[in-house]
């Protein structure tokens, strides 16, 4: 049994609180019962993305005019990926919205022409978005970035090969960058490679976890692609793509959260449940103090949270707070799950629990979106060091 | 033709209930309150009724104090086109609630009143038939499906037989029950729109209610803890047990 937050706050309303009892109803009702078959199936229906256009899931934050909300509060943002979270399947997030990571160079940077084309199918859930950055040769060394797009008259050659691409098997639309000019980060574009398109093909990566995302390695080889299809200025790739990890961040950072929440809930209700030695696991100080240590953690997270968001809705961008908070909330995570599988004993080594399924996607957290090792160097950076 | 919804704050469906340590109601300070999920219903049918065109206009109106005024908020994201807070701080009983919609009703000249078949708080499941009764108007309660034409309404009702399929002129009060409908999922942008509309304020004095309780509670108790189940082998076994504790 789970309880919404009740407690006063200090930057959310009740609008925001109506929206997320329409998300959680869309969880219970369209996710949860079905992520068990989703996970053996390796990836989520596209009747999926269908509902969750009309449930409001993927609009938020885009331009009005072509399907959005127009809206550019980030806590309806974070409250989507809490929500979402509370599935306890990461590959759900991960999929369901990969469009926050492939359509936002598209809205910032694209044509009303490519925003119609690329934009609008996605948001009404016709169609799926996908990013494709990492290559097999290097991870987040974006300006190092060694597939290339060679113009040829009206359309780009595009040679080189992605991978770790999520929704990378049923994505329509794929942004990717290439490098169209010469080495470093002013050579580098963004092109929207189509399904079908000769010369692009695709093959499925099996993971640790997030079995219901589907994962991919992209291969390009003399792919045609129409320069109509480039996203922005030539060269001028590198800035779009930067632009967006802030938002990434912080939605991994709320994911992140979401998923300790569900681990200490789901801790919380079997200790209370679970009788060893003729007493409820509860009983013991030990386990209790496993929950306050969870619940002090998560607690300082979800303050942290809240407060960059609302220091970006007052026009401020705190880049190293995100990055030391995708930090904390990651490995916390990891420290949370690896606690509440412990509670369950056994039954937390079982398959269908949900501690074990979010046990297995922790580490994805703290390594996508800029692994904690990055993280810390770009706040050092960014904080003077 | 137009409709008038009745949309109650009622303690959430996800919350778990409890009684306050004197006995005296349970709690629901800091608690979270939404919609009654039957009001949601009754609101969903009516939004679906003026997409058809069958309506023109849908009154959402509430009983309470001022954080009813959420509960109107979420009315007018489903789609209600205008809101009105009866407001009373006081606790409201089914005739009262009756008769301020009865007043509201009458006042708006409004062909339909839709409301939940009842709260999930109380559970009283009387509001809407005693609406009925003060207009002396025709009444479908417990409705899985609605039609409306030439002034009548066909409403298929659940009853412990099976389904019940009644005619009634207009104007009428019709209850929704758990199966008329899927309430929508209230999107953004609608639910931003809601927060500009003007909630027009009422109260019973003005509506000529008095708010007189006429039922007294006495004491409130949670329901007796459920003992530990017992896990059997067979079929036999089950049976034996049944019969030994007297219940077959």
């Amino acid at each position: 049994m789970t309880t919404l937050p009740g407690a006063p706050h200090p930057y959310l309303r009740e609008e925001h609180e109506l929206y997320r009892s329409q998300l959680r109803r869309f969880v219970q009702k369209e996710c949860d019962p079905h992520i068990e078959a989703w996970e053996q199936a390796g990836e989520l229906p596209r009747a999926l993305q269908l509902k969750a256009a009309e449930a409001g899931v993927l609009g938020i934050g885009f331009p009005e005019e072509f399907g959005g909300t127009g809206d550019d509060d980030p806590f309806y943002q974070t409250i989507m990926a809490e929500e979402l979270a509370r599935s306890g399947s990461g590959g759900l997030i991960a999929s369901l919205v990969s469009h926050r990571i492939g359509s936002p160079p598209i809205a910032a940077h694209g044509t009303p022409e490519q925003k119609d084309r690329f934009l609008r199918p996605v948001l009404d859930g016709s169609k799926i978005a996908a990013l494709a950055i990492t290559e097999p040769g290097g991870g987040s060394d974006v300006a190092n970035l060694r597939t290339t797009a060679r113009l040829d008259g009206d359309h780009y050659i595009v040679n080189g090969s992605k991978t770790f691409i999520t929704s990378g098997m049923r994505a329509d639309f794929i942004t990717v960058a290439v490098r169209t000019g010469g080495s470093g980060m002013g050579g580098v574009s963004l092109l929207v490679v189509e399904a079908g398109t000769p010369g692009f093909t695709r093959s499925p990566l099996q993971k640790m976890g997030w079995w219901c995302s589907d994962t991919a390695t992209l291969y390009f080889q003399d792919c045609r692609v129409p320069v109509a299809n480039r996203i922005g200025e030539e060269h001028r790739g590198f800035k779009a793509i930067m632009e967006n990890f802030n938002n990434e961040r912080l939605m991994l950072s709320a994911q992140a959260w979401g998923f300790g929440q569900v681990c200490y809930e789901e801790a919380l209700a079997y200790a209370r449940e679970r009788q060893t030695f003729g007493q409820p696991l509860i009983a013991r100080q030990v386990i209790r103090h496993k929950l306050t240590d969870m619940k002090m953690k998560l607690d300082a997270i979800k303050a942290q949270l809240d407060l960059l968001c609302w220091q970006i809705t007052q026009g401020h961008m705190p880049v190293a707070e995100i990055c030391l908070l995708k930090n904390l909330s990651t490995g916390a995570l990891e420290w949370i799950a690896g606690e509440a599988v412990q509670i369950f004993g056994g039954a937390g080594y079982l398959r269908g629990a949900k501690v074990e399924r979010i046990f297995r996607e922790t580490k994805v957290l703290s390594i996508g979106g800029g692994a904690t090792e990055i993280m810390k160097d770009l706040a050092s950076r960014q904080l003077g060091y | 033709m137009k409709a008038l919804v009745s949309v109650k704050r009622a303690v959430d469906y996800n919350v778990r209930i409890q009684v306050k340590p004197d006995g005296s109601g349970v709690v629901t300070d800091g608690v979270k309150h939404s919609m009654n999920p039957f009001d949601e219903i009754a609101m969903e049918e009516a939004v679906r009724l003026k997409e058809k065109g069958v309506i023109s206009e849908i009154i959402a109106v509430t009983i309470g104090g001022q954080k009813n005024e959420e509960t109107l908020r979420t009315a007018l994201a489903f789609g209600a086109t205008r809101a009105i807070h009866v407001k009373e701080d006081g606790e409201i009983q089914p005739l009262t609630a009756a008769r301020a919609l009865a007043a509201v009703f009458k006042k708006e000249s409004a062909d339909i009143l839709l409301c939940g078949k009842q709260a999930i708080d109380d559970d009283a499941n009387q509001t809407g038939q005693m609406t009925a009764a003060l207009l002396d108007i025709a009444q479908a309660t417990f409705a899985s499906k609605v039609d409306i034409a030439d002034g009548k309404a066909t409403v298929i009702r659940e009853v412990d037989a099976g389904l019940e399929t009644l005619e009634i002129d207009l104007p009428a009060v019709i209850t929704a029950d758990l199966r008329l409908n899927e309430p929508r999922y209230l999107k953004l942008p609608d639910i931003m729109k809601a927060k500009r509309v003007q909630i027009e304020a009422t109260n019973l004095g003005d509506l000529g209610v008095e708010a007189a309780p006429a039922i007294k509670v006495t004491k409130t108790a949670p329901p007796p803890a459920r003992s530990k189940g017992v896990m059997v082998k067979t079929v036999d076994e089950l049976a034996a047990m049944l019969k030994q504790k007297g219940l077959v």
